[in-house]
């Protein structure tokens, strides 16, 4: 994003965030996009964090070949790269393809079909009606889908790591439990917050904003996951870099 | 009353709009004309505040829309119907949802109340029975009927239409063009449609604005249309072998 665009994106946010025409209707939309974006993503953030972990404890298991290293570090390393770095960022780039492209595609096409001139004639605030609710669904269901990333994350480590014999059960359990910071948690849960208003706000600018036809609402598509993908990222280093 | 002075608009370098200024009536069908290119649906647009104008004044009954703070101009858009060239339907909704969407975000009436209303308005276009049906579902002829229909849904003072007739059979635009018609004698709304359609402009043009090269080079009613002698007009007017054919005979 240059300056001009960051400028029309913070201007958009500023307009999708005044007060609603009717919270009833809001609300709706509100739940309606926790489905899509909560509900919706539940199954392939369970896959993916599940073969995450085990093959996570796998390659932990094959790197520490050394007598002097306790197997429960395993454990450790596992727990401690699953809450801070894998579940936050990796289910958030996964969202990002899953849910940004399709905000970006619903917004640009309401826009190139003329929905959101519609709606701005009738008196309503369109970025307010067709951005705010998916912010907000961003901001709470992504942290509830890390919860269970990370959960699922573990678990797939202990399967993985138990059922090929890298590692014993009383080995990963006693990793896992050892020396536990719960501050971990709130790092990755800052981090699930930001990610969740990246992956729902960058995409709906670009969607906002398109001019043309089909082909510019795929390229803005595009353009919003790598936005997005980058911004993750971005903000992933300055997150760790301010809390840790 | 609408009553537009001096519009300019432009894009980059180039000028769209170079200085229109009009009447437009209530209870009567205002049309705006003209040829591809020069500047109706950009005058529209620059009317109803979807494009800002570099200079000039579009005045709803005395209120000049281009000075007023953003609540008052919502407050101006409540009383605004619009059918857009494509409906603009919301997808995602049935037609009941589409019609009721403007009553739901800005009237407290109840459910039974809002459901009389929206069959009331699709009585009106002829589309009972169809309220659970979705926007991909229906023809280009009944997307246009729903967008009326929704348009009206509020009562509006003022009545838009963007190419009523764009991609639907003759026989399709005159019903859609006769319940345009109906509709702003009925309800003495201020419509204004922008058109190229020559059968729209014979048979419901009550005022007409003929625009070329962004001015405007003409005004006056159907009645007047085929006896000008300005040629820009005339090469509008004429270009259809079916005018020609009946300018030749008669």
């Amino acid at each position: 994003m240059n300056f001009t665009n960051f400028g029309r994106y913070i201007l958009l946010l500023k307009a999708a965030f005044k007060k609603p025409e009717k919270w009833k209707i809001y609300m709706k939309a509100i739940f309606q996009q926790m489905e899509f974006i909560g509900v919706g993503s539940l199954g392939l953030i369970s896959i993916i964090s599940t073969f995450i972990g085990a093959v996570m404890t796998l390659q932990i298991a094959f790197q520490l070949v050394s007598d002097f290293i306790p197997k429960t570090i395993i454990g450790s390393v596992n727990r401690d790269s699953t809450i801070l770095e894998l579940s936050p960022t990796i289910s958030a780039i996964v969202l990002a393809g899953k849910i940004g492209s399709a905000i970006s595609s619903e917004i640009g096409t309401m826009r190139v079909t003329e929905q959101i001139d519609a709606l701005e004639i009738m008196g309503i605030n369109a970025p307010g009606y067709l951005i705010l609710p998916k912010i907000l669904a961003g901001i709470t269901m992504v942290p509830m889908l890390v919860i269970i990333s990370m959960v699922l994350s573990i678990t797939g480590g202990y399967l993985g790591g138990t059922l090929s014999g890298a590692v014993s059960p009383t080995e990963y359990i006693q990793g896992i439990t050892t020396d536990f910071n719960p501050f971990t948690i709130t790092v990755a849960l800052v981090k699930a917050f930001v990610f969740g208003f990246i992956i729902t706000s960058v995409p709906a600018y670009e969607g906002f904003y398109v001019k043309g036809g089909a082909l510019e609402v795929a390229q803005a598509s595009t353009r919003a996951v790598v936005v997005s993908c980058i911004s993750i990222l971005a903000c992933d280093y300055l997150v760790t870099g301010l809390m840790l | 009353m609408i009553e537009i002075k001096d519009i300019h608009k432009s894009f980059g370098d180039n000028e769209v709009l170079k200085g229109i200024s009009g009447k437009f009536e209530p209870g009567i069908t205002n049309l705006i004309i003209g040829g591809s290119g020069s500047g109706k649906t950009t005058l529209l647009k620059c009317m109803i505040g979807l494009h800002h104008p570099e200079k000039g004044s579009v005045t709803y009954d005395g209120r000049d829309f281009t000075q007023l703070n953003t609540e008052e101009r919502i407050e101006i858009r409540k009383e605004i119907g619009m059918l857009f060239q494509g409906s603009a339907l919301f997808d995602s909704m049935t037609v009941e949802e589409n019609i009721m969407f403007p009553l739901n975000m800005f009237t407290d009436q109840s459910r039974s109340e809002k459901l009389d209303r929206v069959n009331f308005c699709l009585e009106r276009v002829n589309l009972e029975g169809k309220n659970k049906l979705f926007p991909a579902e229906l023809s280009g002829g009944m997307k246009k009927r729903v967008g009326i229909a929704r348009a009206i849904a509020m009562n509006p003072k003022y009545l838009f239409c963007d190419e009523p007739n764009s991609g639907l059979d003759p026989k399709t635009s005159i019903v859609i063009d006769e319940l345009i018609k109906e509709i702003t004698e009925e309800y003495n709304t201020t419509t204004v449609v922008v058109t190229h359609d020559m059968n729209s402009v014979m048979g419901i043009g009550d005022y007409i604005m003929f625009l070329h090269q962004g001015k405007k080079f003409w005004e006056g009613s159907n009645k007047e249309i085929a006896k000008t002698d300005i040629e820009e007009l005339n090469d509008f007017v004429f270009a259809s072998r079916f005018m020609k054919a009946a300018k030749d005979k008669f």
